[in-house]
């Protein structure tokens, strides 16, 4: 089911709303990650609570539970009905076991759930899409059944004809001998196509090393802790009133321990994972970019047999043959769906243009967050340990004063 | 009594050498301790190196100690709060473009090191500078079957001092090879005993071939000038003939490169200069032992060989009583564990300050081809928007790279006293070791002699059964006796030199720890003064971006 033009401007926002309740809101948070089941089959599930003044929805406040395959369900469904709409990427399955279940990675991916969700809900199209009615308000039996349904034996018929059609067109290019795939040759598409596939490349690149940022300032961390260990047991040993200067010594250098590791958690979630959430993105830009391709391929090899059957109906027509009724109702069929195929995929390339720009906004504004919050707190660290290390001197000095 | 009137001389001679080897080096070890302990004036120095960064730093820190707000010192005045961040220069601070050479670091390095942790050089008094040199390879001269004969490194030594013992301000260069090195150690080890000498550089077990090599040349050179600045420093080995043969005496280096059996025998007692300006190669007998005395030679060399220079090895079996000194050896070798440990922790630190500056570099390049890209590819203004907040990013997290590695080149330099100490431990253990063996000889003739005394009580004792003596017996009871008195003068010998090893043991002991503590805490300092600095500069950098991008800011207040 298509979503109507008309669209409404609804507010959204990560916490509860301050605007007057006669502006339409719509906001959604996941919360509260709790393991449930046994041993393989054991997995997470979320809060997620809506609150809303839309008519749409059924009251003020809503609280379902969800795991993180419905939210791939939804995903997978906007994803089949708004082409041409970057759907915002979720977070990836864990492929390591035991990881699955690290506190860390539950909080980056619940956070990350929670990202994903909100900007859907503020997405001027995509907002109104019953799915994601069904998802933020459906009982948990309702939504296993939807769920099971998509991922089950049980194909709807559309997709099916999907299918037929997309092995119809792979056989008739190679009748046809068609070595090269159909492709748009706009100059503006190329560009846009090249960039993107060359922006994952760099944006990988820096998140891999925001990562062993992570890492770095883990390890510094840690090894300060030893350091400031080793340190005070030299104290120990060692007569004053150095003794005494080294147990202070080790104990800035524990103090600080602590800062970096608290540090590096915050350059994960702020600074790190918006990488991450960056590049997969322009991944999910990628998948669209398919879809469009798809949706030109058809538009076109309907467009073709169109004509071709046009072709053959003129023949018919003059020669009069009895095959005409039939020739004109197939040319009818045909050329309706080509100017469905057509409409699709005009559909895309408007919908794709609004969202390149909305989608160079959003990441503007997000990662000068992500920057200025990075930022913040490497100065914050840094400041820290500069206040740390200089309250030990007046001592250092008043020993070194004494020692002789 | 064969020799007998020869022993006396010069057991006389002996006893006289001792004991002016003895007040000599008494007067020795208390005019450089007197001269230490001149401490109300800035002008003590102990250190000879006055701008190597390398070496440890100088014992008495002294900046402001008189007056309380240091009057004009270097900026690095500690009593107000100051800006660490200006005393510590770099070149890449904010007004630097980005570039890829990290040169122009190293010379300030010494510069800013040498700001903050060197008293101003008008207050030296005495100095003596060494440096190591111009490693060349030279030709074994000798008449060697092999042709073409075998080769080996020598090594410039420039010695610059204005002590009178090297006869008033002067400079002199000799060339050493690294055998001569082993030798001045093994001289000084015999001189000193009960000495914390420091250890020198380890022989190398690998071939030659490697021996040659560049790095394996340079790390030599390093190692060796450590060595000699240490004993340069060293209050009394500094004035030690063997240190002067060394870095003055031109062409080959006059100082034996065997000891005679009975040098060791008797502990050392012999005095040096006698072997120095003798021969070198004629084994100099200085005293000529009793016949009886060969026992005792084969007697001492075992002894000798089985004293091992380690803390808990099994040892002969010296009687220690010394409660003081057992509790002071178990201290030592305490605190010797500790600083191995904090030495390995210090290394881990370097370590991952390095490894933070590396990929804060590594960031800030990716973020730099990010930005280029999206200027290049720029189709919207957001784009070129984010484009410039990454480059603000990327700009600072080099800078930040830069100073995370240049604060961990002043880390190494700081820390690295840690291992330096480990080093000077060790010269410790030499010296309680000396005090072990010095004891176990005594010992060993306190036994011997009673052991003596009793073949000769019950030669007496049967030689009185024969009716007019009996007189081969007699003639052996008469050898006893003559061997009984020499033992009994080496005894004497003995408990002396240990008495002195004891007190040079005790000393140096006092002036190591007050020295260890003193550097220790100059350590600290050094340590903690960069540190802010470079905290400081860092967060100048990251508060600029901070403020670049302030209007992202969403926090709610």
């Amino acid at each position: 089911m298509e979503s109507t033009e008309q669209t409404r401007s609804i507010s959204g926002s990560m916490q509860s709303p301050r605007s007057p309740s006669s502006l339409p809101y719509l906001s959604v948070s996941v919360t509260d990650p709790v393991k449930l089941g046994n041993g393989v089959q054991a997995y997470i599930s979320y809060r997620v609570i809506t609150k809303t003044n839309l008519p749409e929805y059924q009251g003020p406040e809503k609280i379902v539970i969800r795991r993180y395959s419905d939210f791939v369900w939804l995903r997978d469904r906007l994803f089949e009905k708004y082409k041409g709409i970057f759907i915002p990427p979720l977070p990836e399955k864990s492929a390591v076991e035991k990881f699955r279940f690290s506190a860390e990675f539950i909080e980056m991916r619940r956070a990350a759930l929670d990202i994903f969700v909100n900007r859907i809900a503020l997405h001027p199209e995509v907002q109104q899409s019953e799915d994601l009615r069904t998802f933020l308000q459906a009982d948990e039996e309702t939504m296993d059944r939807f769920r099971f349904q998509e991922t089950g034996i049980f194909k709807k018929p559309a997709d099916l004809m999907q299918m037929f059609r997309d092995v119809q067109s792979k056989v008739s290019d190679a009748v046809l001998g068609k070595e090269k795939p159909v492709e748009e040759t706009t100059a503006a598409y190329e560009k846009l196509k090249h960039y993107i596939y060359e922006l994952e490349n760099h944006l990988a690149e820096a998140q891999k090393h925001a990562y062993r940022l992570v890492k770095r300032h883990r390890e510094l961390g840690q090894s300060l802790l030893d350091f400031g260990k080793a340190v005070k047991l030299l104290g120990a040993c060692e007569g004053e009133p150095t003794g005494k200067a080294f147990s202070d010594l080790g104990t800035k250098s524990e103090l600080l321990s602590i800062k970096l590791q608290k540090e590096a958690q915050q350059v994960l979630m702020n600074f790190e994972e918006p990488l991450k959430d960056y590049v997969r993105y322009v991944q999910s830009i990628k998948a669209t970019i398919a879809e469009r391709g798809t949706a030109f391929k058809q538009h076109c090899e309907l467009a073709e047999t169109t004509k071709l059957k046009e072709i053959n109906l003129d023949k018919l027509m003059l020669t009069r043959s009895d095959k005409v009724g039939e020739a004109e109702i197939e040319y009818r069929e045909i050329k309706a769906e080509s100017e469905v195929a057509t409409r699709r995929f005009e559909r895309i390339v408007t919908r794709m243009e609004e969202e390149i720009v909305r989608f160079q906004e959003q990441k503007t504004e997000e990662m000068g967050v992500a920057f200025h919050q990075f930022a913040k707190g490497q100065a914050r660290l840094a400041n820290s340990i500069a206040d740390a290390w200089r309250s030990l001197l007046p001592k250092l000095e008043a020993s070194s004063a004494v020692q002789i | 009594m064969m020799g007998s009137e020869d022993d006396q001389e010069s057991k006389v001679k002996m006893e006289t050498l001792f004991l002016r080897e003895e007040s000599n080096s008494n007067s020795n070890y208390r005019s450089a301790m007197s001269t230490l302990s001149d401490s109300r004036h800035p002008s003590i120095v102990v250190t000879p190196a006055d701008s190597d960064p390398l070496f440890a730093p100088p014992s008495y820190y002294n900046e402001s100690r008189s007056k309380p707000n240091g009057g004009n010192r270097d900026s690095s005045s500690y009593l107000e709060p100051p800006s660490y961040a200006d005393v510590i220069f770099s070149p890449f601070d904010d007004n630097s473009e980005i570039n890829g050479s990290d040169d122009g670091g190293s010379s300030l390095h010494s510069q800013s090191s040498d700001s903050l942790s060197r008293s101003p050089s008008s207050l030296t008094s005495d100095y003596i500078k060494i440096t190591v040199s111009s490693p060349q390879k030279e030709q074994e001269s000798t008449n060697s079957m092999i042709p073409g004969g075998t080769t080996y490194v020598t090594y410039q030594i420039t010695t610059r001092t204005n002590l009178s013992e090297y006869g008033g301000g002067s400079e002199f260069s000799v060339r050493r090879r690294f055998r001569d090195v082993v030798t001045l150690a093994d001289r000084l080890a015999e001189s000193y005993r009960g000495f914390c000498i420091p250890p020198r550089p380890d022989k190398s077990v690998v071939e030659s071939q490697v021996m040659q090599k560049q790095e394996f040349v340079e790390q030599r050179r390093v190692a060796l000038e450590k060595y000699l600045r240490r004993l340069a420093s060293h209050p009394v080995i500094r004035n030690s003939d063997e240190l002067k043969v060394f870095l003055q005496a031109q062409g080959k280096l006059p100082l034996a490169t065997s000891v005679d059996v009975a040098s060791r025998m008797l502990d050392g007692a012999v005095k040096l200069p006698k072997q120095l300006f003798g021969e070198a190669s004629s084994s100099v007998e200085v005293v000529q032992p009793a016949r009886g005395g060969r026992d005792f030679l084969r007697l001492f060399k075992e002894l000798r060989q089985s004293v091992s220079n380690d803390w808990g090895g099994p040892k002969p079996a010296v009687v220690e009583e010394d409660k003081e000194f057992l509790e002071k050896k178990e201290k030592m070798y305490d605190l010797e564990q500790q600083i191995i440990n904090a030495s390995q922790q210090a290394e881990s630190l370097v370590k991952a300050q390095q490894d933070m500056g590396e990929t804060m570099g590594e960031l800030g390049l990716a973020f730099i081809k990010l930005t280029k890209f999206e200027n290049e590819e720029a189709v919207f203004n957001s784009q070129r928007a984010r484009a410039n907040d990454m480059k603000n990013l990327a700009t600072s997290a080099v800078k930040a790279s830069r100073f995370y590695r240049e604060l961990n080149s002043q880390t190494v330099k700081h820390l690295d006293t840690l291992h330096d100490y480990l080093g000077l431990m060790m010269a410790v253990q030499g010296a309680f070791a000396d005090r072990s063996s010095a004891l176990l000889t005594v010992q060993t003739l306190l036994s011997e002699i009673s052991s003596l005394e009793g073949r000769a009580e019950k030669l007496e004792a049967a030689s009185s059964k024969v009716f007019g003596g009996d007189k081969s017996r007699i003639k052996k009871i008469e050898e006893l006796k003559e061997t009984i008195k020499v033992t009994e003068d080496s005894k004497n010998v003995a408990i002396r030199e240990y008495e002195q090893i004891k007190e040079n043991n005790w000393c140096e002991v006092e002036r190591l720890d007050r020295e260890r503590r003193a550097d220790f805490l100059n350590m600290m300092k050094g340590f903690v003064v960069s540190q802010v600095g470079y905290a400081e500069k860092i967060a100048n950098v990251w508060t600029k971006v901070a403020e670049e991008t302030s209007q992202y800011n969403r926090e709610s207040s």
